[in-house]
């Protein structure tokens, strides 16, 4: 402890441009995955504006707040920023602090590789971003990319999209892609070539398992996605015809293409959403995970599952009769290892003395709406449904329903659960149940509404509607949660600031947790470790505090 | 400090892990892998679609001395780095020279065959979608190989500056599998373009 204390003082004792310096040269892998964090709360604050504003325009028929043309450059950015800047550097960034800590080991296996992956990463956001400045080029007309996150053929054509915002768009998703791969190799080595001895794959904490599902599922992911970025590139700087209709070339392989990266994406994002739960659940509900078998197998089956049942988002593309059917069965298959996953974590909670507090809340949010997203998911994975709801507020609301209610929940419940860890204080209780309150109402009046709309016809991605079809009142009320949202996430926002400075101490282990991060101090030192920790069981923590009862002689 | 200090077990020093640098390089061949799946699918989905001419049919020929020279590499790469583990320097130098200049000569048959195409041909990346797809795949492919000679040349400039010692045999085996990586590439680019697009 005093050395670590003796380290800070010094640190704050250095000039400030030192200090920074120190930051953008980091090759350590906490101050990486903080790097990470920050830089995806900064893009969730312009993508939650960006939301707004859309909200703010469809509150009202006839409203006009935005032009059409504002109007879908906010659903384009929206889109864009949330699913590469934001969710993607916040599962990034607590997979890059917490895995080398779990796992017992000093750093992750390529540091250097490290850092580069997330200043590539951090390009990407600067390029998608410079284009509200720089994307008129020389034409005077575009400005912020407005062909829609997936960005389907012939928009994204020459033709159609004049100046460089689509070209802003390609290369910030093609330079973020490669900092994601990055990323991932980094972490498959880290997970398979550095654990702690006697961490064997079977002892491994869940969190370290879904991460490392999580980076295999990224290779294949992200890698179509930049080889299809590399072809846009080709079609718009080189005269390339891959996407040219006029020259024999598909839109539809486009979409192929596409969401083939598209929808495992769902699930690369989820996969660490799992891992919060699967940790912080066991933790408030004082019993060990249910089934830790099982929730293996589980990870690793959605995983495979989860690369062949992309087309589900081309049901009105007109597919043949067969891809169709092979696309609703592997799409309705999935829905089982997730509910396995489900029934684990009730079985968890089930009989434990369980403890709400901000993690858990959130978590218990989550388990619930989850479901809900789920149960629309198979809704829409049915062919013929999906003809109907396709590309309505159905499926917006449906979306969200997974990358807000679930996803988003478990980040949210990891920043209270870690953030002692990382910043050496608690965040405050109060603030924190506020925060989940307001947020679970706002999503709530926000999500659940959408549905409706959805089902009465209104398509996504129109700027304004006529009056008198039924949807006013329910785009009324959705644009109404919007703002109980925002208040949550900016008490959120000031609980993370005011703890940082006022908070009460966290001490090493403030849960009584059970995995090796919680053995060393708070904030960890640069070494992590003194003295390289060893593992007996799944809960090491817990053979160390309980010598008496030790879980190796029940594993 | 760690608050609970942990002791080695008695089992400690049998703790064995994979190497991380080859766990990398496995996953690294492994997105390669993708990006290049995305490339063969389109040039395969978009043979015999393109609507004017040229056609595959009417100007390319298969580079057979090329290839050739390209899967002799894999063989010399691999005697080198056997080399080099048994700490013949010499021996290794040989080969991986010889690796370097058979890599050379594949990307001087790629240069010769874009300039026969672009001048000869009038065959360009923008003329119809078999140069689109043509020049992208084998693009993609000669990129791999320039990249994978520069780093070639790097441990070849270690090497005679004398830098290079047997201890480092295991970071050229890594490099090594990239090689190979890049030689298998072309096994398919080469089947993919030059056997099945001109059959149909």
């Amino acid at each position: 402890m005093s050395t670590s204390s003796l380290v800070l003082t010094q640190a704050q004792a250095r000039p400030l441009t030192l200090r920074l310096h120190g930051w953008v040269t980091t090759v350590d892998h906490k101050r990486l995955g903080i790097l990470y964090i920050l830089y995806a709360l900064v893009f969730l604050l312009a993508g939650g504006v960006e939301a707004t504003i859309m909200r703010v325009q469809l509150i009202r028929p006839h409203n006009d707040f935005v032009s059409p043309q504002v109007f879908n450059r906010m659903f384009t950015m929206h889109g864009t920023t949330m699913i590469f800047f934001v969710a993607m550097p916040l599962v990034f960034g607590f997979a890059n602090y917490l895995v080398p800590l779990m796992i017992g080991a000093r750093d992750m296996a390529f540091p250097r590789l490290n850092a580069f992956s997330f200043w590539m990463t951090a390009l990407g956001g600067l390029f998608l971003y410079f284009s509200f400045l720089g994307g008129d080029g020389l034409y005077g007309a575009g400005g912020a990319p407005d062909v829609g996150w997936f960005a389907y053929a012939p928009l994204t054509a020459k033709t159609f999209s004049v100046g460089h915002s689509t070209d802003f768009w390609t290369l910030s998703l093609f330079s973020s892609g490669i900092g994601s791969i990055g990323t991932a190799i980094n972490l498959i080595a880290t997970i398979l070539c550095m654990r702690c001895p006697g961490m064997t794959l079977g002892k491994m904490p869940l969190f370290v398992w879904l991460n490392l599902v999580m980076a295999g599922l990224v290779i294949p992911t992200i890698s179509p996605l930049s080889a299809a970025q590399l072809m846009l590139l080709v079609d718009r700087y080189l005269g390339g015809h891959f996407f040219d209709t006029q020259a024999g070339g598909s839109a539809v392989i486009w979409m192929h293409f596409f969401w083939i990266f598209g929808h495992p994406e769902v699930y690369v994002l989820v996969l660490p959403a799992f891992a919060f739960a699967s940790e912080i659940i066991p933790v408030f509900s004082r019993k060990a995970i249910f089934g830790y078998p099982v929730m293996v197998v589980a990870t690793v089956a959605i995983g495979f599952i989860s690369m062949s049942v992309w087309a589900h988002h081309m049901f009105t593309v007109g597919m043949s009769a067969g891809a169709n059917t092979f696309f609703v069965l592997s799409t309705m298959a999935i829905a089982v290892p997730t509910g396995i996953k489900i029934f684990n974590w009730l079985a968890t909670m089930w009989g434990g003395k369980i403890r709400y507090a901000t993690p858990m809340l959130f978590c218990v949010g989550f388990l619930f709406q989850f479901l809900i997203a789920g149960l629309t998911g198979v809704m829409l994975a049915a062919a013929p449904f999906d003809w109907q709801l396709a590309n309505s507020y159905f499926v917006v609301a449906h979306f969200h329903y997974v990358i807000v209610g679930a996803i988003l929940f478990c980040i949210f419940g990891a920043f209270y659960y870690w953030s002692p860890k990382v910043t050496g204080k608690m965040l405050d209780e109060m603030l924190g149940k506020l925060h989940f309150w307001l947020f679970f109402i706002g999503f709530h009046l926000t999500f659940d509404f959408m549905h409706i709309p959805g089902i009465l016809g209104m398509p996504r991605r129109i700027y304004t509607y006529e009056p008198g079809r039924g949807w006013d009142v329910w785009n009324l009320i959705v644009s109404i949660g919007v703002i109980f949202q925002a208040a949550g996430v900016l008490v959120f926002v000031g609980n993370l600031i005011w703890s940082c400075f006022r908070g009460k101490r966290a001490g090493n282990d403030p849960w009584d947790a059970w995995t090796l991060e919680w053995s060393t101090s708070s904030p960890p030192p640069e070494y992590n470790y003194a003295v390289l920790p060893i593992a007996r069981s799944r809960r090491p923590l817990w053979d160390l505090k309980h010598p008496e009862d030790p879980d190796w002689r029940y594993e | 400090m760690s608050a609970h200090s942990v002791a080695w077990g008695e089992n400690a020093s049998d703790w064995r892990l994979p190497p991380r640098g080859r766990v990398g390089m496995w996953c690294l061949i492994g997105a390669e892998s993708g990006i290049f799946t995305i490339f063969v699918v389109a040039y395969l989905f978009y043979t015999g679609k393109s609507t004017t001419g040229p056609q595959p049919g009417d100007v390319l020929h298969a580079p057979i001395f090329y290839t050739i020279c390209l899967l002799a590499s894999s063989v010399t790469i691999h005697l080198a780095v056997r080399g080099i583990a048994a700490n013949r320097m010499a021996s290794f130098g040989r080969w991986w020279v010889a690796t370097i200049l058979l890599g050379a000569t594949f990307l001087l048959g790629t240069a010769r065959e874009w300039i026969h195409l672009i001048f000869d041909e009038g065959l360009t990346i923008s003329t119809n979608l078999f140069g689109t797809t043509y020049y992208s795949l084998v693009g993609l492919h000669a990129f791999h190989v320039t990249m994978g000679l520069l780093a070639l040349s790097i441990v070849a400039a270690f090497y005679f500056s004398g830098w290079l010692r047997r201890e480092h045999a295991d970071r050229l085996e890594i490099l090594s599998m990239y090689w190979h990586f890049v030689d298998a590439v072309w096994v398919v680019v080469f089947t993919v373009v030059y056997v099945i697009g001109l059959s149909r």
